[in-house]
């Protein structure tokens, strides 16, 4: 009211059309809140801090890594070093880890059927499917997502930070398919094979302590190993192996290419990308578990 | 020749470059300076292609640079060679390897003729017999020179050089001018050198611009360096005590 009477502009007039002081502010107010929201929406998809701003940036970036090489020799040459230093320099981990993940299966299983009826060959049944429909593939690609993962990540991070990447592309070098996509392929071959070698020697490894603690016989563990086979669960085991490999050297690499700054930026995006990977890997697993399973 | 109009570069709120036109000249050593902030790195960045001018046109000879696809820019590219301030050599590949990387990713020469030519270039800047070192086992010296001779292995039109006397010593640091005024001669190419260094300035600035707070501040040659009266070169070129000294005895002379 009080400002109806010390208000001087008492209509305005909008298209020939004169509408009162009061309904304009009011319109007024309503469009700069919603203009206001536009904007605060625009500003938090597009700022680096936003994770839609890095799932479109990461989804865009696949442009680039599948562009056709310059040079297929190149590549190929950098496939090979890339299947040789992921799958040889992580064999000696996955085969401890698995040893003893199928080892602590058999042991742990073996206490839980303590005073049950169920049959005792059981632990080579569920010791083997378990390796082959989870642990051989999500334990052996969590553990390489922090090897294999971080060390991407830093090289290619610290290719950026020393002005090689620079000197790529000004020799006209598409640098995102040539450090990415051999990585990537090389990734995909070999973390299968080595997820493989997890399932073997994790069955071994519950072998191993199914004996040396005299849980059960050697007869009862191969029966064990061959009742109830699905052959289906080995195609869900490279399904897996497949996707984690894609996730933990896609991820790694990405955060290893936009790095900005120096040594600590460094450092922490070779700590997302474990971090990264991992929760990827985890629910990429529940996601798999679901679509082939239900 | 690389002709730049209007060009323009600002970070969210930072006007780094505004509006240089310039021209830089085929055979000559053509030098941009200016105080650390200028905007030299960036407009030699802009130049290259690795960054994307805000606004403004560059031309390499009759070419919109940016008018080019993904093609066109990867043609024109085996026509640039370009020395890093931290020469940004491979350091898993031996220096061999280093300069044989162009031309194995992109000439379809035969092995033989690839060594041939890294020998040629690692000759020419005076580094014979070093192929199978890595760089980790070569002087800052050498190390430029490496950067040089991959720089040159595929007969590049345009050379970028980005501060090349960085961390040399005053005599390697002549030498490796002298090294790229020869090519640039001996070539006929552009070539293009980020420097605030004044022994650079004074040996090989043929064609010289001046970056100050972003704009072109001054542009002229060696010769006219002393006799310019612009504030702005003066407080650039005698900033050192000593040399202001100099100058003034000069004068009194």
């Amino acid at each position: 009211m009080m400002s109806q009477q010390t208000c001087l502009l008492q209509s305005v007039n909008i298209n020939g059309r004169e509408v009162s002081f009061q309904s304009f502010c009011e319109l007024s107010t309503d469009i700069f809140e919603k203009y206001y929201f536009c904007i605060m929406l625009a500003e938090l998809l597009n700022s680096e801090k936003s994770v839609f701003y890095h799932v479109g940036k990461f989804v865009a970036w696949h442009k680039d890594i599948f562009k056709r090489p310059e040079n297929w020799s190149m590549y190929y040459k950098e496939i090979v070093r890339q299947m040789y230093d992921i799958g040889i320099g992580s064999l000696a981990i996955v085969v401890i880890i698995s040893l003893f993940i199928g080892a602590v299966t058999a042991v742990q299983f073996s206490y839980q059927l303590g005073g049950t009826l169920i049959p005792r060959y059981y632990i080579g049944y569920v010791v083997r499917d378990m390796e082959i429909i989870e642990l051989a593939a999500t334990i052996t690609c969590l553990v390489l997502a922090g090897k294999v993962g971080s060390n991407m990540a830093a090289e290619i991070g610290g290719m950026r930070q020393k002005e090689h990447i620079d000197a790529m592309e000004v020799m006209g070098v598409n640098t995102s398919a040539y450090l990415i996509m051999p990585k990537l392929i090389g990734a995909m071959v070999v973390i299968p094979i080595l997820v493989s070698v997890a399932a073997i020697v994790g069955i071994s490894g519950g072998y191993g302590a199914s004996m040396a603690t005299g849980a059960l016989s050697h007869a009862e563990y191969v029966k064990g190993l061959r009742s109830f086979f699905v052959p289906y669960n080995v195609l869900m085991m490279y399904v897996k192996a497949f996707v984690f490999a894609y996730i933990l050297t896609s991820v790694s690499c990405y955060q290893g290419y936009f790095v900005k700054g120096g040594s600590i930026e460094l450092g922490q995006a070779s700590t997302r990308a474990v971090v990264f990977s991992d929760i990827l890997i985890l629910v990429a697993d529940f996601i798999i578990a679901i679509v082939l399973t239900v | 020749m690389i002709k730049v109009q209007n060009i323009h570069k600002s970070f969210s709120d930072l006007h780094v470059l505004k509006g240089i036109d310039f021209e830089f000249e085929t055979g000559k050593t053509n030098l941009i300076i200016g105080k650390s902030g200028a905007g030299k790195t960036v407009l030699l960045k802009i130049l290259v292609g690795l960054l994307t001018p805000s606004e403004g046109e560059i031309w390499y000879d009759d070419v919109d640079f940016r008018s080019l696809n993904r093609t066109g820019l990867q043609k024109l590219r085996m026509d640039v060679g370009m020395l890093f301030q931290g020469n940004a050599l491979f350091d898993s590949l031996s220096i061999e390897e280093n300069i044989r990387f162009p031309l194995d990713m992109f000439s379809k020469q035969t092995l033989k003729e690839k060594k041939d030519r890294v020998n040629y270039c690692l000759e020419r800047v005076s580094l014979e017999g070093i192929n199978n070192k890595f760089p980790s086992e070569i002087s800052g010296g050498m190390q430029k020179r490496v950067g040089i001779a991959r720089a040159i292995v595929l007969n590049p039109k345009y050379l970028f050089v980005d501060e090349p006397n960085s961390g040399l010593d005053p005599k390697t640091a002549i030498t490796i001018d002298d090294l790229i005024s020869d090519i640039t001669k001996e070539f006929n190419i552009t070539t293009i050198i980020n420097t605030h260094d004044m022994n650079s300035v004074m040996e090989i600035g043929e064609n010289i611009c001046l970056l100050d707070k972003g704009r072109l501040a001054w542009h002229g040659t060696k010769n006219e360096v002393l006799d310019s009266a612009n504030d702005t070169l003066s407080s650039f070129i005698f900033a050192s005590p000593f040399l202001q000294k100099l100058r003034n005895a000069a004068i009194k002379k």
